[in-house]
């Protein structure tokens, strides 16, 4: 995998989420991914950053592009000092949430990615990666 | 980005024009339904084919807009998901099953029509 850009958000306020949003809109499409393709990462994007503002107060979206062989991809790396996940495989159960919202922020945002990780540790902070490739 | 919302006849229509922050989210929930209760609106009309994603936030604020304008007696229509958002909003799974929705403009205002034609008989 060879590393072709990359860069970050902070997320400390309510608007930085639709900042994250922006950034990653224009890095899909640069990137050569779909309209359809794009508004899944946009959205997949929105939903973890807002679970960083929500849950933990603050953190970073840091994001970088690939290439692999004939294939581009996109990683989204989302991490903060929250209170962590006690039981992660739950977490991205459907219907799963703690914090009063819908609970369909990380399995949904699996469901628009390709790849996601999550290393949480309880009260030391949560650290979830997405890819999403670009098959042409 | 602030949401225009205009009068026409008994209706209000407010068009989405871009991105959208929490914060324009919830103005807009606040202009919509102070202006539905000082024109006597009957039926809104919300726009949203600029609009070019809708999380969990976006779809809840939503729905709560539909809700508070139904209870004032009013009806609510979603025009102009793009296929796209519709397409990441069911993969997240958000489906609004409570509000209606129409393609665009035009069926937005024929089923508001049909609707206050049946309401009068």
């Amino acid at each position: 995998m060879n590393l072709e850009d990359q860069g970050e958000v902070k997320i400390k306020q309510e608007a930085d989420i639709a900042m994250a949003r922006r950034a990653i809109r224009d890095i899909a499409k640069k990137l050569g991914f779909g309209i359809t393709e794009t508004a899944s990462i946009v959205t997949a994007a929105s939903e973890l950053s807002r679970n960083v503002f929500k849950y933990a107060g603050a953190g970073v979206m840091q994001w970088r592009t690939f290439t692999s062989g004939e294939n581009k991809g996109v990683e989204l790396r989302f991490e903060d000092r929250g209170p962590g996940i006690a039981d992660v495989n739950e977490a991205v159960r459907e219907g799963y949430s703690t914090g009063g919202g819908l609970g369909m922020g990380l399995p949904g945002a699996k469901r628009l990615m390709d790849e996601m990780e999550i290393d949480s540790t309880v009260g030391k902070g949560t650290r979830v990666t997405v890819r999403k490739w670009c098959r042409r | 980005m602030e949401v225009p919302i205009l009068k026409q006849g008994s209706y209000l229509i407010a068009t989405v024009q871009g991105a959208l922050t929490d914060a324009d989210l919830l103005e807009l929930r606040a202009a919509l339904l102070e202006r539905v209760v000082r024109m006597r609106s009957q039926g809104v009309i919300l726009d949203l084919t600029a609009l070019d994603v809708m999380d969990s936030f976006a779809s809840r604020t939503i729905r709560e807009i539909a809700d508070m304008i139904r209870l004032r007696g009013a009806a609510t229509v979603i025009v102009g998901i793009q296929p796209e958002v519709a397409f990441a909003m069911v993969q997240l799974g958000l489906t609004l099953e409570e509000v209606t929705t129409a393609l665009d403009l035009e069926e937005g205002l024929a089923y508001l029509n049909q609707k206050s034609k049946e309401a009068r008989i």
